[in-house]
């Protein structure tokens, strides 16, 4: 009966977007609004001992400049959500006040009339510097008698933890063959394409704050900020309009959305501040940057015996809201889609002077992709298997679900050798191997990488997370039968204004047109966690799944009523309620009202419910229980449900992909010939938005396979501090994707979706690298750091 | 010292009274309220902003209002006309060409450059006129295809005669 669900069907979001007439942040003018520029630190590691604002004051236009001083008081710490065992939190301010820990940290605020003139302020500001010593690389750091960030720690460790499960020791120990490698998961910028950005307004009268700002998570933006401003909760909303992209950077809760908020209520007059791609590159988050050492143990068979994987993980500067969790979900998911009998992750989080670190799309989860995918291509050229055989030797069966892995999870389904078999007939890959000895044999340079991979998505049960991991929704059917649905989730392009309409108008057998979905707004919607963590459609859509059918329910009984049937012999189809044929309609002519008499209604009452003879729309149930002279007793007027989903477990898509590059031997160039991937996540509500996702991903992947890397310096000045200097992959960069999918339903939902949002960043950085490393194999090269720049492959060529 | 200067912009003519540092994206949104043409980078680099100056796509954050003095201008707002949208923007529609959205509007105007120069432009063709455009949802993949889609509609209305 779906005529939504499972289709491609076109997004409703579209047509604002491609007019140009949605509004993100910037595109939201209020009358009198002022602007605020950031002056940020120049050094890594300084002491501030003075700053002079006099100049900047009297600057044509200038209305206030706020130093650290003005708000220290004023304005809470920045939050970090992270609960470990002797963590070790930096009293992070919204302007630093006398020592600067990262190149961009904001140091003083300027609010001027026009954004011309608040950033021409900021030259005439003077500060006194005194350098201190920068430090910069994370193994470094936690060294002893490294310099250190935070003089007053004693160390420059964060914190320290060990998990998993099984006997390591024993595990290697029985090991045949024992492959150690270490490996680097460099810093990546998220560059969602829209910079971060803030309006805020308030209403003394009211006492009332507006914050519009550019987030995935309006509703725990807003109850952090009201802790750091210190209004009442219920007096500030959050408004997230048209958001463009995230990738995690804006699951966060920033300094500059607080002081944005407490500048509108000193002034009472709306602040702007928009972010500039500089400030987008030197102070917002960052990812990855982690450097591990793996161990892992193999029978000569290829059967894995054990993991260990020591890891350095570097949090930079100071703590955001999830940063020292992300080493942690790397830790969850180090089983990859193998039995392995015993894991072990020792994890080293240190401070640095560089920009925290914290979720970037997969957060957490590429590192142990890449670490479990890496090691199993290292045993595989260890013992001189194909890297398809050793993958095969290891996975659990489809009979042995739910999977439970020596990292305290439980795979709630799958079928790896499924999605492995279809890649491999898609990309030929025996033919493939092939073409690989013939062009080998011609010179030429080939290679071939393959990466099964299971992810962790739908974050998650509460009892897992920092700060819940429910959804809500709630679904009004409106008394004209207009749908529309409250939805916690925040998306900012994963489209679910179309795929929460295609659930809904399916189940209530409607049009798609009459659905309208709302996000984002905290004046509106219920509170929400928000859009992260693959789980808008499997944790936000179930909740909206389960709002419709309490509703469905409801609408049902008072359709029994008002068609005199018994409830439960009455079916629900395509829209319409009706009853058993055998009996008689009784209900023609309607109930009249007693109390009201019939001059004194209004004169533009409500339309009358068109009751059939045996069967009732479920648009005029919504119009009668408006109207609410005909229902059964004892039940609530309205047609509105809310339900909040806590899911019982997180869901586990997983997928195959295949790489083929071909690396110029002159110049160090590598070209992806040919790229497929097979990925399963479970039922599909809108294949073209799950593609779209995939293909992002994999980009996102390849971007950091080959391109992308944040570098500072040994004083820890940024040098990727512009987007020439970070390589983003452009469309020419880029292979045609082959895509496919295979369709395991998760049982943790009733819709039996898992999320699509990270797999391909998750799944496709150790193709690329191991088809890399697989091309170079002759070359004795067994792997490679990412990015694989040509500079590094050209060495690896040419001095072999 | 401000400047005059006269634009037409989207089919209208505008004049205003502006800094000469004024860059065009800025015109366009602040003077104009023609919020449609992003900034994502102020480098020159990422395309957000790219609009037709006199029939050429230019980024529009390195241009001065006061270099466009006497040109026309042509922004997202004003490809659609009488209410049908650009064949590229259909394209972008059926094809999931944009995700978040905020790469669109330049996306789209670099496309209908594309098609404008060449009406036959092959995938490969279609990714290196993208060159000065990013995109960090979609992976390119939709966006080439929607290029596709409006070349297809735009060389059977061609061929149509209409
Ligand atoms: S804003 Fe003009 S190219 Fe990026
Ligand atoms: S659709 Fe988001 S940047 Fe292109």
């Amino acid at each position: 009966m779906a005529k939504y669900v499972g289709e491609k069907i076109k997004r409703t979001e579209d047509p604002r977007l491609i007019q140009g007439i949605g509004h993100y942040v910037d595109d939201i003018k209020l009358p009198d609004t002022l602007h605020v520029a950031f002056l940020r630190s120049m050094y890594a590691h300084a002491h501030i001992t003075g700053i002079d604002t006099s100049e900047a004051l009297a600057a044509p236009g200038v209305v206030a400049v706020y130093t650290g001083k003005d708000v220290a008081d004023k304005v809470g710490a920045v939050p970090c959500a992270g609960a470990l065992p002797d963590l070790k939190v930096p009293d992070y301010r919204v302007l630093a006040n006398d020592h600067a820990v990262f190149v961009g940290q904001p140091l003083a605020a300027v609010v001027a009339t026009d954004k011309y003139a608040a950033r021409d302020a900021i030259d005439l500001i003077m500060v006194d510097y005194e350098e201190l010593p920068a430090v910069v690389d994370v193994e470094e750091a936690a060294k002893e008698g490294s310099p250190l960030v935070y003089e007053e720690y004693g160390d420059n460790i964060a914190y320290r933890l060990t998990s998993g499960e099984g006997d390591i020791e024993a595990a290697l120990g029985a090991a045949d063959k024992i492959i150690k490698q270490r490996v680097v998961h460099q810093r990546l910028a998220p560059i969602a394409m829209e910079p971060r950005g803030v309006l805020a307004r308030y209403f003394p009268g009211e006492q009332e704050l507006t914050v519009w700002s550019s987030t995935q998570i309006p509703h725990l933006l807003r109850t952090q900020l009201a802790i750091m401003i210190g209004i009442p909760e219920n007096k500030l909303r959050v408004i997230t309009p048209e958001v463009g992209g995230g990738f995690g950077s804006k699951l966060n809760v920033y300094a500059e959305e607080a002081l944005l908020g407490w500048i509108a209520m000193q002034l009472n007059k709306p602040v702007k501040w928009i972010e500039t791609r500089r400030e987008n590159m030197q102070a917002t988050i960052h990812g990855r940057g982690q450097v591990g050492y793996i161990e892992i143990g193999c029978k000569n068979d290829g059967e894995i015996t054990g993991l260990r994987y020591n890891v350095f993980a570097d949090m930079g500067a100071y703590l955001q809201l999830l940063t020292p969790a992300i080493p942690t979900l790397t830790g969850l998911m180090l089983s990859g889609c193998y039995k392995i009998p015993a894991i072990q992750m020792n994890i080293t989080a240190c401070f640095t002077n560089k920009m925290a670190t914290d979720a970037y799309r997969g957060a957490g989860r590429p590192e142990a992709t890449y670490v479990i995918e890496r090691a199993v291509d290292l045993v595989a050229a260890e013992l001189g298997m194909d890297v398809v055989e050793v993958r095969r030797r290891n996975f659990p069966q489809p009979d042995e679900f739910p999977f439970a892995t020596k990292t305290g999870l439980s795979y709630d389904s799958g079928n790896y050798q499924g999605a492995l078999d279809k890649a491999l007939a898609m990309a030929d890959y025996t033919g493939l191997r092939q073409m690989q000895k013939q062009a080998r044999d011609a010179g030429r340079i080939v290679g071939i990488g393959v990466s099964t991979y299971v992810e962790i998505c739908a974050l998650g049960p509460s009892q897992a997370m920092p700060a819940g991991g429910w959804e809500s929704a709630t679904v009004r059917i409106e008394p004209t039968g207009k749908v529309t649905v409250l939805t916690g989730i925040s998306p900012h392009g994963q489209g679910e204004e179309t795929s929460f309409a295609q659930i809904v108008a399916d189940e209530f057998g409607i049009a798609l047109e009459d659905v309208t979905v709302i996000h984002g707004d905290t004046a509106i919607v219920q509170y929400g966690i928000g859009t992260f963590g693959s789980r808008g459609i499997a944790v936000g859509g179930t909740a909206v799944f389960l709002a419709v059918e309490k509703l469905k329910e409801k609408a049902k009984q008072i359709a029994a009523h008002m068609l005199g049937a018994d409830a439960s012999s009455v079916t629900f189809k395509e829209g319409k309620f009706s009853k058993p044929a055998t009996r008689a309609a009784s209900v023609a002519g309607g109930v009249s009202d007693p109390d009201v008499p019939v001059s004194e209604a209004p004169a533009a009452a409500l339309p009358e419910p068109n009751v059939e003879d045996k069967q009732i729309s479920i648009q005029d149930i919504a119009l009668a229980a408006h109207i609410a002279r005909e229902l059964p007793p004892g039940m609530e007027p309205g047609m509105s449900a809310t339900h909040f989903f806590e899911p019982t477990n997180f869901t586990f898509p997983f997928g195959t992909h295949i790489c083929v590059v071909e690396i110029d031997k002159e110049t160090g160039d590598i070209k992806i010939v040919k790229y497929v991937a097979v990925d399963d996540c479970g039922k599909v509500i809108n294949p073209m938005i799950v593609e779209g996702q995939i293909h992002g991903g994999i980009v996102q992947a390849i971007g950091q396979a080959l391109y992308e890397e944040v570098v500072y310096d040994e004083q820890g000045q940024l040098i990727t501090g512009t987007l020439m200097d970070y390589a983003l992959p452009k469309a020419a960069m880029i292979p045609h994707l082959e895509l496919d999918r295979t369709e395991t339903p998760s049982p943790v939902n009733p819709m039996g979706v898992k999320g699509v949002g990270e797999a391909g960043t998750i799944g496709a950085t150790p193709a690329v690298v191991g088809a890399v490393v697989d091309a170079l194999s002759p070359y004795g090269v067994r792997h490679l750091d990412m990015p694989l720049r040509p500079e590094k492959i050209w060495q690896a060529v040419n001095q072999a | 010292m401000n400047k005059a200067v006269s634009i037409k912009v989207n089919g209208t003519a505008h004049t205003a009274e502006i800094e000469p540092r004024l860059l065009l994206v800025h015109y366009l949104r602040d003077v104009l309220g023609l919020t449609g043409t992003h900034v994502g980078c102020e480098t020159s680099i990422c395309g957000a902003c790219t609009v037709m100056l006199d029939g050429q796509a230019v980024k529009s954050c390195t241009i001065l209002a006061i270099q466009a003095d006497g040109s026309s201008v042509t922004t997202i707002e004003g490809l659609a006309a009488n209410g049908v949208l650009h064949p590229v923007q259909e394209g972008f529609w059926e094809k999931h060409g944009l995700q978040c959205g905020y790469c669109t509007p330049g996306m789209i105007v670099a496309g209908a450059q594309i098609l404008l120069r060449n009406p036959h432009a092959s995938d490969d063709e279609i990714r290196h006129g993208l060159e000065g455009n990013l995109c960090r949802c979609t992976g390119y993949q939709n966006i080439v295809a929607a290029v596709k889609y409006a070349a297809g509609k735009i060389n059977t209305q061609a061929a149509s005669g209409d």
